[in-house]
């Protein structure tokens, strides 16, 4: 058990409060690599669909929209429970907050394991590029487009899932541990941003992936 | 006091070098690791240069030609440009400049260090195995589909180095905007920092498409993906989207702090302000800002709409305006100026010459119809090694020998100094302007074989890099001396204004005995010889 | 330790608009609209990712350089894609037909 931090700033600030506030700036800049990391998949996604708005309709018609927004909603309750957690952490209720955050993790692990079923089915109706894809019908340049941006996007989404799992169940053990305060409680912040965000990419290529070509 | 403790002496153990989270130490960690790869880059160009003496090249094979230039692309590019003013010198002087005791995120410059290691040293061990014949540009679908060389490898070195670049981008952005001394408003900043802070801009919304767009390469050789492959839907001219989508605001990101530097480099040896200061600093911005809006005056001749190319052309046109303010306001910064040719302010006047030249042939290069004539020749090689080299490398050794007091507490040699610079200055030019001339006559780059009347300005090219290849030497043994026998520097020893030179040299590890306070602007020579201390 | 803890109204009127969000998303993409369906699908998710930020991310609190910061990435993401698709918009063979091949 670690007892209450001394609240004193790292050598190179003035005091907590700029401590504080230039770690959410980096977490901020950093995020923004992030939507430019994902933002090149964005590009070829647009790009192919403008080439092949019938193809990726017809493609996008065999993605699991089930497990899609069953995932989609679990992200969004998760992202709940952390927003709540950070609240929490500023009251001095840090056993709370562990709740919370370990709470959020476990549902990224459920997204995961929904992730994982979606992929093997996927990968039994030979949807997924590099793994024996095979299309019937003429639209078979655009689904195998379509289905290298889902397969690429999602999985490296589901990796950075997989990254915020841990920090979460690591930020949550601090809290459960006390070691955070009103004082500080910054890694709970930034861990939150962290996550937010991979919620947010997730419900833009939601609507990218499953949506398109539902109406028929 | 001579024997007060500094950065240096502070602890000479390898771990707490190792394990150091000083920004002056970091800043060395990187000099060590950019000269080593400047070294592997200088070493295939030296083989490119004797190889290209005779046109039908028996030295190397085509095969191992396309290595050698690929791997000088890629160590060059990644490994020396890109890392080398932000990295060294950005890392040694920002929180000196804005009073800080070191970076925002110390740790995550130490990691950004052994990024860029590891990343090298994977790249390094794809060099090992045999190399890369993509070029630097790593072009699909041959990169993709037909290369038999190690792109995965190489590839993943870069991936990580780029991750260096982002570290030491976020560090620098949050750093300048949230740990500057009290009083440094932002009008209040030397220039040198308005360049690094628009260069960290640029590294951090640019870089992560390139990591986007090697992944997506190395995807598509392991899994066998294909979303570049026309026969299966995909377009090529998708990869050199994302490619130049980075690649082209990755040159401002190697000249802007060259650019930074010259400004120091001016208002210090000419005992004058800078002129239209607000310019010179808004023009780095600007010049970040449009940098990502030209990138398609790669693909001109790639196949890309004409009018998508037209919209290329005409933001490539506007892209030069605000490097000309700089080369303006640097010149009228000297009228009138009481000037000292020191080594420094001779590599910033070959700067101002050198890049002035690549830029303008930049213009060339940006219209439509001549680059359908030149592009893919040696003019473009001529115009690029103009900036990089003549701009870049002559600002990174002339910031390095300004700042060599502060970092080592010692002085350079200046009449070696001078020597070096100006047979730099002349080995630079007898290499690279033939190659203007071997362009618009039609010497496709990348081709070792070509018709024999191209052969004398080839041999001329040749004989200009061996000059510069000694010159380059030159600083590594004179330098080296002075770490040793060299006169110990004082504070100030230029007697110029910033403040970096308000505290001993070298610093002590914190920087600082009591946070600065700024009053000043920057630049303030206007008593005569007497330059004014920001914080006096 | 038994003291109820109830989530911040904001937050929890927020995580309802959300879901509430989803289940429209989705419903409309049954509905046959054309190009509407895409133009309505990305408006829901840039305001269902409009409330993440502002809310679960607290922007609407913070200040106007962090704002700017978490704009920046979105902005230019805009540049990249809006100068690229200007190529492929206008290219006048884009795709190429080719038999599919491996």
């Amino acid at each position: 058990m670690h007892k209450m931090p001394d609240a004193q700033p790292a050598f190179q600030f003035v005091d907590m409060r700029q401590q504080h506030d230039v770690a959410r700036l980096g977490m901020w800049v950093f995020l923004a690599t992030e939507v430019l990391f994902f933002g090149g998949l964005i590009l070829s996604y647009s790009a192919y669909r403008t080439g092949y708005p019938t193809g990726f309709a017809e493609a996008a018609r065999h993605t699991k929209i089930v497990i899609g927004t069953a995932n989609t909603a679990i992200l969004l309750t998760s992202s709940f429970l952390v927003a709540w957690a950070v609240t929490v952490a500023r009251l001095r209720d840090s056993r709370f907050a562990a709740l919370l955050l370990w709470t959020a993790a476990l549902l990224g692990v459920v997204f995961l394991v929904l992730k994982g079923v979606e992929y093997s089915a996927e990968f039994n109706e030979h949807l997924l590029p590099g793994f024996g894809f095979a299309f019937s019908g003429p639209h078979i340049h655009a689904a195998h487009l379509f289905f290298s941006f889902y397969l690429v996007a999602t999985g490296l989404h589901a990796v950075h899932v997989a990254v915020g799992i841990v920090v979460l169940v690591v930020i949550g053990l601090r809290a459960h541990q006390r070691a955070y305060s009103d004082l500080y409680h910054s890694p709970i912040t930034v861990a939150g941003l962290y996550w937010h965000f991979v919620d947010l990419v997730w419900i833009f290529l939601f609507a990218l992936i499953y949506l398109p070509g539902r109406g028929g | 006091m001579k024997n007060a403790p500094n950065y240096l002496t502070e602890d000479n153990s390898l771990r707490s070098w190792l394990f150091t989270t000083d920004h002056k130490r970091v800043a060395i960690l990187y000099f060590v690791g950019i000269t080593l790869f400047f070294f592997v880059g200088g070493a295939a160009a030296t083989l490119i240069r004797l190889e290209l003496i005779e046109p039908q090249g028996h030295l190397v094979t085509s095969d191992t030609y396309n290595r050698l230039f690929t791997m000088h692309g890629i160590i060059m590019v990644w490994f020396f440009l890109i890392p080398s003013i932000p990295s060294t010198l950005g890392n040694f002087v920002v929180p000196l400049m804005i009073g800080a005791r070191d970076l925002a995120f110390p740790r995550l410059n130490l990691t950004s260090w052994y990024l860029f290691m590891v990343g090298g040293a994977t790249t390094l061990y794809a060099i090992f195995r045999g190399g890369i014949d993509t070029g630097w540009t790593f072009y699909t679908p041959f990169s993709t589909m037909y290369s038999n060389s190690h792109v995965v490898l190489a590839i993943t070195g870069v991936f990580i180095a780029g991750f260096s670049s982002i570290l030491t981008g976020l560090n620098f952005i949050v750093t300048i905007h949230r740990l500057r001394a009290p009083g440094l408003t932002w009008y209040r900043l030397p220039l040198f920092l308005w360049s690094l802070y628009a260069t960290s801009v640029i590294l951090v919304l640019a870089t992560p498409v390139l990591a986007m767009t090697l992944l997506l390469v190395g995807l598509d050789r392991v899994f066998g993906i294909g979303i570049f492959d026309p026969a299966r839907g995909g377009d090529p001219l998708l990869f050199q989207h994302l490619f130049w989508f980075y690649s082209h605001p990755a040159v401002y990101i190697m000249i802007l702090p060259g650019m930074g530097v010259v400004s120091e480099l001016v208002a210090c040896y000419s005992r004058k302000e800078v002129f239209g200061y607000k310019f010179v600093a808004w023009s780095a911005v600007a010049i970040a800002g449009i940098g990502f809006f030209v990138w398609g005056h790669h693909m001109f001749v790639s196949g890309q709409s004409p009018f998508a190319a037209l919209v290329f052309s005409f933001m490539s046109f506007v892209v030069a305006v605000p490097s000309a303010i700089k080369v303006f306001n640097w010149t009228a910064t000297m009228h009138k100026g009481r000037i000292r040719y020191d080594a420094p302010m001779l590599y910033a006047l070959a700067f101002i010459g050198l890049f002035t030249i690549g830029g303008l042939t930049g213009l060339f290069l940006a219209c439509l119809a001549y680059d359908v004539y030149v592009t893919d020749t040696y003019f473009v090689v001529a115009h690029f090694h103009y900036i990089m080299v003549g701009g870049m490398v002559t600002a990174y050794f002339g910031g390095l020998h300004y700042w060599w007091p502060k970092i080592t507490g010692r002085l350079y040699p200046e009449y070696w100094a001078r020597a070096a610079a100006i047979l730099i200055f002349f080995g630079f030019n007898m290499t690279f302007f033939p190659q203007f001339i071997l362009g618009v006559l039609g010497m496709p780059r990348r081709y070792h074989i070509y018709p024999p009347e191209f052969q004398i300005w080839h041999v001329m090219s040749s004989t200009g890099a061996s000059i510069l290849a000694v010159a380059y030497a030159l600083p590594l043994f004179y330098l080296g001396w002075s770490l040793f026998f060299g006169q110990r520097a004082s504070a100030n020893p230029w007697h110029t204004t910033g403040l970096e030179w308000q505290t001993p040299s070298p610093p002590p590890k914190h920087n600082f005995e009591t946070t600065p306070v700024v009053k000043r602007k920057p630049y303030d020579f206007t008593i005569k010889g007497k330059p004014r201390a920001q914080n006096a | 330790m038994t003291r109820t803890r109830r989530p911040p109204r904001v937050l929890l009127l927020s995580w309802l608009a959300l879901l509430a969000l989803l289940a429209t998303t989705v419903t409309i993409a049954y509905i046959p609209l054309g190009v509407a369906n895409t133009v309505i699908a990305i408006i829901i998710a840039a305001v269902k990712g409009a409330i993440v930020a502002a809310i679960f991310m607290e922007l609407r609190e913070r200040n106007p350089l962090t704002v700017t910061f978490a704009g920046a990435g979105f902005f230019w993401l805009g540049i990249m894609l809006w100068l690229a698709l200007a190529d492929y918009v206008t290219r006048p063979n884009f795709p190429p037909v080719m038999k599919w091949g491996l």
